[in-house]
């Protein structure tokens, strides 16, 4: 038997920064809160592909698995823990541009 | 210091205008990431977890304080404040955004850096004793020899594309402190009748497969060097397994083939390709001699020194710990701790980089040099000028006396920054750092490597590590993997494993209990950990590591 399609996200590094971003129903975001969740199968490749074809904004686009049993989705490893906060040594990265906010 | 000639800096200035070009042509769209991609590794731009990282070399480890005023410029500049020293004596830079790094290239072109050969299949920065040109123990300053072997190196266009990196590291002392025993090839200086040549080392290295290299030629004499060291490389380059990235190291190229077929097929090259070096680089060899020629030492009283020792405890402790015996009567080597307890391992601000820097021209023959511990040295400083220098760097918060001791900690980026950390590192190291602290047995556990590598590829060195610590992703969950015995030194040897991982939770109690096990079971305090691990063997510190295996079998 297939495996169910567990809730995915379309996460990428922006070309210009390095920044880890997220695709959101029009663009990418920096935040995964705001990113488009994908429950069906068909469509998360589909968005893949688009995703893949934004040569000139994002590189190294891949699906991310998220938990979605919460009001924003919400990732279930910790590697994408990881990505979606920044290091856990100095509140740079997305956490800083939070802490400025 | 090695001065670049005109035609190194037109090379350098060559190379950054074509990157230039390239970054731009990525950005309008004309190159693709996967065009993009090799030409960023060849010029040592990553892309991380959180931002692109840039690697700059710093061969054999040499700076002087101008460049490494560049080096916290840069860091300001384009970064955020900081950088990041390697265990291949590199600075690493975990923030630059990838339209920067053409200005950050010129930046550091301008007193003669650059990040070619970085990254990429090729011959990697040559690395060398951190102490080169300073150790009481030393038979010849290794420096001209990692010079000369880097020139020959870079660009090599028969070298640009081996079956996988290639590092090479060179030894001058007795005591090996450049980990040559885990390079693709090691080098170390010997002495026969009164003529220095090389005990020759293959097939070291870390990562996957971890191998102690072994001795391909116990003498080879210092003018057939470069002539063997390409009859090595190009017998490799040939023969080693390009269907198997985990397979392509000369190590499993070494081991596959031994050692004898190996060395037979070295020594046949050898013999064809020693005639085409006329001596051409015997030549240049004496022109790079005479720019690492020793600076004028002075001799003077050290009772400034000896006074300082009587009075202020502090003083004393860290010049116990961080300070090395030079061959200059007066002199020290002087080892800047880049581990305060709870602080990154390797990680300085542009403050304590500018500072390092200033007390070097200031008193210490305008010379810098990263250790692959991940520390900064001051390899020429008379004695009565440490006092003055011991407040500065505690002012900069970079006095903490551990060098050699169970902060010094060797920790790679791991999951914090590393696209292919299977967990962190950093925060481990932190955390055993500051409980050790908080502890306060330190100075009395002694001398204690640990080393953690937050995946298989063994950055962090964890299996040279006495304790080596490896990150790993149990379903889901960061793990940690504990190896013990190994050894980085002429002794090199690869850590044994102790059982199971451990959670991140766990991890530092886990430590704890094995140092107080240590502590229990050395037979006086002069026997250290190693020294302990190797007379006793893996069992009392699996049963301290497992005290509930232990419950559960009785
Ligand atoms: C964050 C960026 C880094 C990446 C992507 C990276 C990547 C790698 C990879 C893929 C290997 C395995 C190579 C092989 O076995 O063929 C490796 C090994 C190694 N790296 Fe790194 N590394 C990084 C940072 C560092 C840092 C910060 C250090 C020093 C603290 C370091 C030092 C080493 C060493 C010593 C080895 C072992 C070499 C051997 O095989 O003997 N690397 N690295
Ligand atoms: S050991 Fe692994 S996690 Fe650590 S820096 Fe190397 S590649 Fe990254």
């Amino acid at each position: 038997m297939p495996r169910a399609f567990t809730p995915k996200v379309v996460t990428a590094n922006a070309l210009l920064e390095g920044d880890v971003i997220y695709q959101t129903v029009s663009g990418w975001s920096r935040n995964l809160e705001e990113a488009e969740v994908l429950t069906d199968e068909a469509d998360a490749d589909l968005r893949l592909i688009d995703a893949s074809q934004q040569q000139e904004l994002v590189v190294g686009v891949y699906l991310a698995d998220v938990d979605i049993s919460g009001a924003a989705p919400k990732p279930t490893h910790f590697r994408e823990d990881f990505r979606a906060r920044g290091p856990s040594n100095y509140a740079h990265g997305k956490q800083e541009v939070k802490a400025h906010v | 210091m090695y001065n670049y000639t005109d035609f190194d800096t037109a090379f350098i200035k060559e190379r950054n205008a074509q990157f230039r070009s390239q970054v731009e042509r990525r950005i309008d769209g004309s190159l693709t990431e996967d065009e993009f991609k090799p030409l960023r590794l060849m010029n040592g731009l990553y892309l991380q977890l959180h931002a692109y990282m840039l690697r700059v070399a710093i061969p054999y480890g040499t700076l002087n304080s101008r460049q490494m005023h560049v080096l916290a410029d840069i860091a300001d500049k384009w970064d955020k404040g900081y950088g990041h020293f390697t265990t291949r004596q590199n600075i690493q830079y975990n923030w630059p955004e990838l339209r920067d790094v053409p200005d950050m290239l010129d930046a550091l072109g301008e007193v003669q850096m650059h990040a070619i050969q970085t990254s990429g299949n090729t011959i990697r920065n040559v690395t060398a004793d951190h102490f080169a040109g300073a150790a009481a123990d030393e038979i010849a300053d290794p420096r001209p020899v990692a010079e000369l072997i880097r020139q020959w190196s870079t660009d090599h266009p028969e070298f640009q594309f081996l079956p996988r990196k290639f590092k090479v590291a060179v030894t001058g002392s007795q005591n090996d402190r450049a980990v040559t025993k885990a390079h693709d090839i090691g080098l170390r200086m010997v002495e026969r009748d009164g003529a220095t040549g090389f005990e020759v080392i293959v097939g070291g290295g870390l990562g996957r497969t971890p191998m102690i290299g072994k001795v391909l030629r116990d003498f080879l004499p210092r003018e057939d060097l470069l002539p063997y060291l390409e009859a090595i490389v190009s017998v490799y380059n040939l023969l080693g397994r390009r269907d198997n990235k985990y397979k392509a190291r000369i190590k499993i190229t070494v081991h596959e083939n031994g050692l004898e077929d190996f060395g037979a097929r070295v020594e046949e090259r050898f013999a064809l390709i020693r005639p085409q070096f006329g001596g051409v680089d015997q030549q240049m060899l004496a022109g790079i001699e005479s720019d690492f020629a020793a600076p004028e030492f002075r001799s003077a009283a050290t009772q400034d020194y000896e006074d300082a020792r009587q009075h202020y405890p502090a003083f004393r402790s860290w010049a116990d710990t961080n300070l090395s015996e030079h061959r200059a009567p007066g002199y020290a080597i002087v080892t800047i701790s880049l581990k305060a307890h709870g602080a990154t391992p390797g990680d300085a601000t542009s403050a304590q980089m500018r500072l390092m820097a200033d007390l070097a021209k200031r008193y210490g023959h305008d010379e810098l040099r990263i250790s692959h511990e991940q520390n900064v040295i001051l390899p020429h400083v008379h004695k009565n000028d440490l006092p003055s220098i011991y407040s500065a760097l505690r002012a900069a918060g970079l006095g903490t006396a551990n060098i050699g001791l169970i902060s010094d900690i060797i920790a790679c980026p791991g999951m914090d920054y590393c696209a292919l950390a299977t967990a962190r590192s950093i925060p481990i190291a932190q955390e055993i750092a500051t409980r050790f602290d908080e502890l306060k047995i330190e100075h009395d556990v002694g001398p204690l490597k640990i080393k953690i590598s937050g995946c298989i590829n063994a950055c962090g060195h964890h299996h040279v590590g006495h304790i080596g610590i490896l990150g790993l992703d149990r379903a889901g969950v960061e793990s940690y993997q504990i190896t013990l015995g190994g050894d980085g030194t002429e002794n090199a040897a690869i850590g044994e494993r102790a059982g199971p991982g451990f959670s991140a939770d766990d991890i530092i109690p886990a430590i704890e209990r094995l140092v107080m096990a240590y502590l229990d079971l050395r037979s006086e305090p002069a026997e250290t950990f190693l020294d302990t691990y190797r007379r006793l063997g893996l069992a009392p510190f699996k049963a301290a590591l497992y005290p509930e295996a232990r419950a559960n079998a009785a």
